[in-house]
């Protein structure tokens, strides 16, 4: 790959993940609590 | 990457469960009519203490955070304080379900004294008459009384565990009430047809309109706790609190008090027979690597849930529901809110419904009746 | 009260912390309260509060790009709330 493809690439790359965490961020909460008691399936 | 919905990764399975059922023993001192165990008589092949140890020191390999020990009745068990000290030394938190027979002033004193320990009582009634039809003559006092001493041995908060069924629906706020009286914490949980539930389940499960009202009601009441039971009612509008998806072999199962696990304790049938403790590799090799749990673990498709608008929210219901009243697992709920599941029961053959492989159930069970119940109504 | 980001935390010492794939699970055997992390950047954090003087201190140790900082400070004032990490 030229010099120049590489660089495209690596903003590609940049612009890319950066949208994902954009995701991360904006779409929940990093911490969710859910009670020991919530979970189906127990007494 | 950006993160799949907490829910749809839990679907796939974790290394470790996050909790689970054990149920101790299969010897009960009461034969409640739902029994979802089909409990009453020991069975010979127990696991002995050791193997009980065994099976704790696993848990506490796979960072088991906390324990549901039930039964049958698990105070029955001569070593039921070994068995909760040693989990609690093995930094697994203990919470025991128990009709309350045994639990003495001693006993109460003993249990105040030991820290990470929750206890359950398990109640179906406001009264000796709602409570007993179900689950026999002198259990409303006995649960009562176990109340009473464990709030005199200063305890701190217990839980109260509410079976709901057509005859308790509407004595949710006196429950509420009653655990207030006691600083105890309010459980409320959904009746499945498992176990001895398969026979009554028909007369005791709650109308639709109940289920309406048990809806709005827990939503009103955010801080009872359900066991994540209801969430075939989220079809109906906001969510309950909780996961609000089937556990059963994901995040949750069962030991039963021979080594075998299933899938969850309202599955106790081969058909969600996931191996036993006793195989090589232990309980671990059987939740890592099972065959159902693997299965169960796998994106799960609709089926005749497709095209309706609610699967999202419901998951076409719970399993053991569909199953022990012989509905395909792969359609509706037999509760489902939308009356799809009602349209599939009436085509069910119940004679030719899945019973469970063991029957632990003493010779002459309660059976339900309705006498005891409708002569308290007709007092009041 | 929102956590500062000069604020010295610790992870609360009865908390226990598993790894998963999504993150981890923190259970409180006091209160037996659970809460999910939902990604592994935030029990990195969680961690490394009671090696550095600060939240600040701990955040930039891990790597964590401070346009995201918000969202890190959100999840520790929630985890503050469950008493899964407190000051110090």
């Amino acid at each position: 790959m030229s010099p120049r493809d590489t660089l495209q690439t690596m903003e590609n790359t940049t612009v890319t993940v950066a949208d994902e965490q954009d995701e991360l961020v904006e779409d929940e909460l990093l911490v969710e609590e859910i009670s020991i008691d919530g979970m189906c399936g127990v007494y | 990457m950006a993160v799949e919905r907490l829910v749809e990764q839990l679907k796939h399975g974790l290394d470790a469960p996050i909790c689970l059922t054990w149920e101790l023993t299969y010897a009960c001192n009461l034969a409640c009519v739902h029994c979802l165990s089909s409990s009453g008589r020991r069975d010979p092949r127990e696991l002995t203490t050791a193997e009980a140890k065994a099976v704790l020191d696993e848990l506490h390999d796979l960072q088991v955070f906390y324990i549901n020990i039930g039964g049958g009745e698990p105070t029955i068990r001569r070593d039921f304080f070994e068995i909760v000290e040693h989990s609690i030394s093995r930094d697994i938190g203990v919470k025991f379900s128990t009709n309350g027979a045994f639990i003495t002033d001693d006993a109460a004193r003993r249990l105040a004294a030991m820290d990470y320990l929750d206890i359950q009582i398990s109640l179906d009634g406001l009264d000796a008459a709602t409570n007993d039809a179900v689950r026999g003559d002198g259990s409303y006092a006995t649960a009562r009384r176990a109340m009473d001493r464990l709030a005199s041995a200063g305890f701190g908060p217990f839980k109260i565990s509410i079976v709901v069924t057509r005859h308790n629906v509407d004595q949710l706020d006196g429950f509420e009430a009653l655990a207030d009286s006691y600083g105890a914490q309010l459980r409320v949980t959904r009746l499945r047809p498992s176990g001895r539930g398969a026979d009554s389940w028909h007369d005791l499960h709650p109308t639709n309109d109940q289920q309406m009202q048990i809806y709005r009601w827990l939503l009103n009441h955010p801080n009872v706790l359900t066991g994540d039971s209801f969430f075939h009612l989220n079809a109906l509008g906001e969510p309950l609190p909780g996961l609000n998806m089937c556990g059963a072999g994901r995040v949750v199962c069962l030991i039963d008090p021979i080594g075998e696990v299933y899938a969850c304790p309202f599955v106790i049938h081969d058909e969600f027979h996931a191996g036993s403790v006793r195989d090589p590799g232990g309980f671990t090799k059987v939740w890592r690597e099972s065959e159902l749990f693997t299965e169960l673990r796998h994106p799960q498709s609709a089926g005749a849930c497709a095209s309706c608008g609610s699967y999202d929210a419901c998951q076409g219901g719970c399993m053991a529901a569909k199953f022990f009243v012989g509905l395909p697992l792969d359609g509706p709920d037999p509760e489902c809110v939308n009356g799809h599941g009602a349209e599939a029961l009436a085509t069910i053959d119940r004679a030719k419904n899945p019973r469970p492989a063991d029957d632990h159930s003493k010779p002459s069970p309660v059976t339900f009746t309705r006498k005891a119940v409708s002569s308290s109504l007709s007092a009041s | 009260m929102t956590v500062a980001l000069d604020a010295s935390m610790e992870l609360h010492p009865q908390v226990a912390l598993r790894p998963e794939p999504f993150g981890a699970l923190a259970y409180h055997y006091g209160n037996r309260r659970l809460v999910f992390l939902k990604s592994p950047d935030v029990l990195a954090v969680v961690r490394a509060l009671g090696r550095h003087p600060t939240v600040a201190d701990a955040l930039s140790a891990c790597g964590v790009e401070e346009r995201r900082w918000p969202a890190f400070v959100a999840a520790l004032d929630s985890l503050e709330n469950s008493e899964v990490v407190r000051g110090r």
